[in-house]
């Protein structure tokens, strides 16, 4: 019965994520329009999209492999099941010993290695371009993101995300090392969901554009699988935000249904919340010229190695 | 008895080397010889296994009465012995099946064939010997063996010049590793490994700097590595993997016996010089990588970033075990004994991908390849398993190995010392960032040569390779696969290696439920491939699935889209340079010195506009071309000893025989 009750909730966990993460997408753009003085498209148009894009016909290039037609589900897959581990409205659930925040971080590796290959199958400029920058901005975002993962973890004594966020509800302090982690985080998590200043989801037909472009030959069910993968990622980094720095509210996999319904009531509001902060952000800064990102994310790079140095100095710190 | 049956393999491998030396002119020289290689690897392999997996307290061991008459040889097969047998073996049998098919290709099969099995016998004899003298010897065998079949092309002024540099480069070690010998053997002069380890050492730091030299110039450390990108892609593709793959795991198999296992207490300042020499090796390897477009020299100097990661992981054993941490110091000693079991497996199936797209299309350089995943469907796939498995990404093998690096790189903030609190989270972020990089560039190197469109003619046209070679291949694939999912079980068996070495194993995997794996056993991480591959295929299978039950199924194909602006001209797509130019931008100006040179015609002239990229080694620039200019300098002095009249040689004899009589003489 606990077996079935675990799984269970592992199950709901996997499917919350899914179904939410097109209303955070939704969300951030109703927001960004709203503050930009415009109406905005409403909150659920990006199920719309998604439903309208499954239904079409896909069009895809004649020298497209195996690996094109295949890629965008092994995009997705990874970048749910990474979505999945991470707690967001209970810590403890039966899998999440599966694989620790390190796992999480390669596990978006992944995804990203196989959105830059499928990039490139076509042969045209835009998908080498998309690529290419794509890998540069990533050899520098994956190091930052393993050093917050290296701050978190000494912090915390431990790089399982259920125990961090056990560890952060029981024992949370104001730390040097944290803050310099969250800020860190929060860089890496602009750059991998290729918001502003790094990358811009609206624009087309630019030479800045990064993941657009390495989606440019792709139509119909593929495109709604990418599409939904980056709407998950997004999310993702929000959970994963909310979980280590704000873990307030999460409940433990075997409290009652209040103490869930709880959990799951703080998570939406931290998801809302975190949308919109991102979005706040995003209107009140400009795009970065591309080779200005490697300054960025060097930064998020010596925040995360400064704290992590602090750590290994003094564990107070 | 397991000794017994290794030697005997040996000594079919030389037997096979006599034989191809007689009949390498015939059509089945190649095969015959590969036939028995690979069934000697197969048996070491076995026995070796069986003798890893049933550890018995005292290790087999063979005493011979060949070599010097007061030492003979000594051969043993402990738990550290029998893992690199294995490795080694492993390797070998790998490269003997990808070569039956390979090898039909080769055009000058009697450069090759003879000291092909000399060359796997005398890996299997550095591994098995117990004392200096043999080690020593089967060193060298190995050392020449392999500079032999660097040269089997030799028209190649640029393989000339490879192998003249790794012989140089080779010879070096060689002395290095005889005086680390001669010190530990000390006054007495007692060779065996025994004696070595029963008696005090004098002065065992510089006996670890001789040894990190002696096998860092064989595993490729920087700044010893520079023969290696020229050498290992010089050889034919089953000997480059060979050399990548096993060679460099020999000489880190020389690292820790002698460290390890032959000198005593290690002191605190070893471990910062390996871990920091690691680090650099990791960064520097893979930028360089980066840098290149030879696909098999790309290969090569991941080699380096790898060696790089092996010896963080020993760097950090030491410093552990130099501490008295026994738990730490036995994950960080597993996590590198794993990365040399996985390296070995992913670069040699990425050299047979190297290999089989070199038959295929005769071209090494990958800009002029392309779209061969569509010519080559199964080598693609074995070679994008590689290329997962060596970007270090779950579910595959080389993850498991760096996740384990990271864990002990946690743990080591109790690390007393102030110099280690230091270096190891630098060295930490160097390693995630060759990590990153190492994505970065096999995106790059399957990008461009199997993906997007053919840039030649000849990737146009090129065809599957052979059976024997597709079998390697995916062996190989299923081997990173069953490793990433299932490492607990290839922890357990390196306990036994660890619990002679340090003293300490990690805890028992395979009583964990779920087949997951933890790093020490209070620890509260822990990491399941064998799930997360699940939850792929499952989500992949449920997406897919979904898609095509309520969505559409309708597929069109037609031109590409590019922006409305398609360009039928192959060449407008990235090249492997494009590819890395903006990660030049970021690290080469102060890595490699890096310009560029834009010579833009005016308009009205006809000439093409050029780009010239220049990248300046400055390991060779430091350290190497001053010496390489002194030697110059010295024998262009000592030239003008060749043209003297007979009276001055008489009287510089006369004068040379003067000076020693009297240094006999005056010696006290």
């Amino acid at each position: 019965m606990a077996l079935i009750r675990d799984l269970a909730l592992q199950g709901v966990q996997m499917l919350l994520v899914l179904a939410l993460a097109p209303l955070l997408l939704g969300f951030t753009r109703k927001v960004k329009a709203r503050l930009l003085r415009r109406r905005g498209p409403p909150v659920l148009q990006p199920y719309r999209d998604l439903l309208r894009l499954i239904r079409k016909e896909a069009v895809i290039a004649e020298n497209a492999s195996w690996l094109f037609r295949s890629g965008p589900y092994l995009i997705f897959a990874a970048t749910w099941v990474a979505a999945a581990l991470i707690p967001t409205f209970a810590t403890g659930l039966t899998f999440s010993w599966a694989a620790d925040l390190i796992a999480i971080t390669a596990l978006i590796g992944s995804a990203r290695f196989f959105l830059a290959l499928v990039g490139m199958d076509i042969g045209t400029s835009f998908g080498g371009i998309g690529a290419s920058r794509e890998m540069m901005f990533a050899s520098l975002a994956e190091p930052a993101m393993i050093m917050i993962v290296f701050t978190v973890a000494l912090v915390a004594g431990s790089t399982q995300l259920s125990n961090i966020a056990t560890y952060m509800l029981d024992y949370a302090s104001l730390r040097v090392s944290l803050g310099l982690a969250l800020v860190a985080l929060i860089i890496v998590a602009v750059a991998e969901n290729a918001r502003i200043p790094v990358d811009n989801p609206a624009t087309h037909l630019e030479l800045t554009m990064v993941h657009e472009a390495m989606v440019l030959e792709y139509s119909g069910r593929h495109l709604a699988m990418i599409e939904l993968a980056a709407a998950v990622k997004l999310l993702l980094y929000v959970s994963l935000i909310a979980c280590i720095f704000f873990p307030w509210g999460l409940a433990a996999a075997d409290a009652g249904p209040a103490a869930l319904a709880v959990g799951v009531a703080t998570y939406l509001a931290k998801l809302f919340a975190g949308g919109f902060l991102l979005v706040l952000f995003e209107t009140s800064i400009a795009k970065m010229r591309v080779f200005r990102v490697p300054d960025f994310l060097g930064v998020a790079l010596m925040l995360g190695l400064l704290g992590t140095l602090l750590l290994f100095v003094s564990r107070s710190f | 008895m397991p000794v017994a049956v290794a030697l005997w393999g040996v000594v079919a491998l030389f037997a096979a080397a006599v034989l191809a030396v007689t009949i390498h002119r015939t059509r089945l020289a190649g095969p015959l010889v590969y036939l028995i290689s690979l069934a000697v690897c197969l048996a070491n392999m076995g026995v070796a296994g069986m003798q890893l997996l049933h550890a018995s307290a005292t290790a087999p061991a063979l005493h011979l009465p060949v070599g010097l008459p007061w030492i003979g040889a000594h051969f043993r097969m402990d738990a550290l012995s029998a893992f690199f047998l294995l490795v080694t073996n492993l390797g070998g049998a790998g490269a003997s099946l990808f070569a039956i098919g390979y090898g039909a290709h080769e055009k000058a099969p009697g450069r090759v064939l003879p000291f092909y099995p000399v060359f796997l016998g005398a890996m299997n004899l550095v591994v098995l010997a117990d004392d200096a003298f043999s080690f020593l010897v089967a060193w060298e065998f190995m050392s020449l063996s392999s500079w032999a079949l660097v040269m089997a092309h030799h028209h190649d002024p640029d393989n000339r010049n490879a192998a003249f540099i790794y012989i140089v480069m080779a010879s070096f070690g060689t002395l290095t590793l005889l005086l680390a010998f001669g010190l530990l053997a000390g006054g007495a002069g007692g060779y065996a490994f025994a004696d070595i380890r029963s008696a005090g050492q004098t002065w065992p730091g510089l006996v670890l700097v001789l040894v990190l030299i002696g096998t860092g110039s064989k595993a490729g450390l920087v700044p010893l590595h520079v023969w290696l990108p020229l050498a290992h892609p010089a050889a034919p593709s089953h000997v480059s993997a060979l050399m990548s793959g096993v060679m460099t795991k020999v000489a880190v198999y020389g690292f820790v016996r002698i460290v390890f296992d032959l000198v005593g207490q290690p002191a605190w300042w070893w471990s910062m010089l390996v871990i920091a020499l690691a680090g650099i090796t990791c960064v520097l390897g893979v930028l360089s990588a980066l840098m290149q477009h030879d696909l098999k020299r790309l290969l090569a100097y991941h080699t380096v970033e790898n060696i790089g990661i092996i010896f963080i992981g020993l760097g950090l054993a030491l410093a552990f075990s130099a501490h008295g941490m026994r738990a730490p110091a036995a994950l960080a000693l597993t996590a590198a004994l794993f990365h040399v079991f996985n390296h070995c497996i992913f670069k040699s199936l990425l050299f047979f991908g190297a290999g089989a797209v070199l038959v295929a299309t005769g071209q090494r350089d990958m800009e002029h390849l392309g779209g061969l995943i569509h010519r080559m469907p199964v080598t693609a796939f074995a070679f994008l398993t590689g290329c997962i498995a060596i970007s270090a990404l779950p579910p595959l093998n080389g993850f498991v190995s760096e996740w384990l690096t990271f864990q002990a790189i946690l743990l080591s903030p109790a690390l007393p010392s102030w110099g280690l609190k230091i270096i190891v989270p630098a060295v930490g972020a160097m390693l995630a960032l060759s990590a990153a990089l190492a994505a970065a560039c096999f995106v790059k190197a399957f990008g461009v040569t199997f993906l997007g469109r053919p840039r030649t003619p000849v990737a146009a046209h090129a065809h599957e390779v052979d059976r024997a070679s597709l079998a390697a291949m995916l062996a190989f694939a299923v081997i990173c696969l069953l490793a990433g999912i299932l490492p607990g079980l290839f922890i357990d068996a390196l306990a036994p290696v660890t619990q002679g070495l340090v003293g300490a194993h990690m805890p028992v995997q395979a009583a964990l439920p779920w087949l997951s794996i933890v790093p020490i056993a209070d620890s509260r991480s822990s990491y399941n491939g064998l799930l997360v591959l699940i939850f792929i295929a499952l989500a992949t299978l449920l997406a897919v699935e979904a898609i095509h039950r309520f969505a559409s199924r309708a597929v069109r194909r037609g031109p590409a889209w590019d922006c409305g602006y398609p360009d039928a001209n192959p060449a407008t797509q990235y090249t492997a340079d494009s590819f890395a130019q903006p990660i030049r931008r970021v690290f080469g100006e102060v890595v490699f010195k890096a310009s560029e040179r834009v010579d833009m015609p005016t308009p009205g002239d006809r000439r093409p506009a050029r780009l010239t990229v220049i990248l300046r080694d400055l390991v060779w620039e430091a350290f190497y071309a001053p010496i390489s200019a002194s030697v110059t300098a010295a024998s262009e002095r000592l030239n003008r000893l060749q043209f003297l009249t007979i009276r001055q040689y008489l009287s510089l004899v006369f004068a040379a025989l003067v000076t020693l009589l009297l240094a006999v003489s005056l010696w006290p």
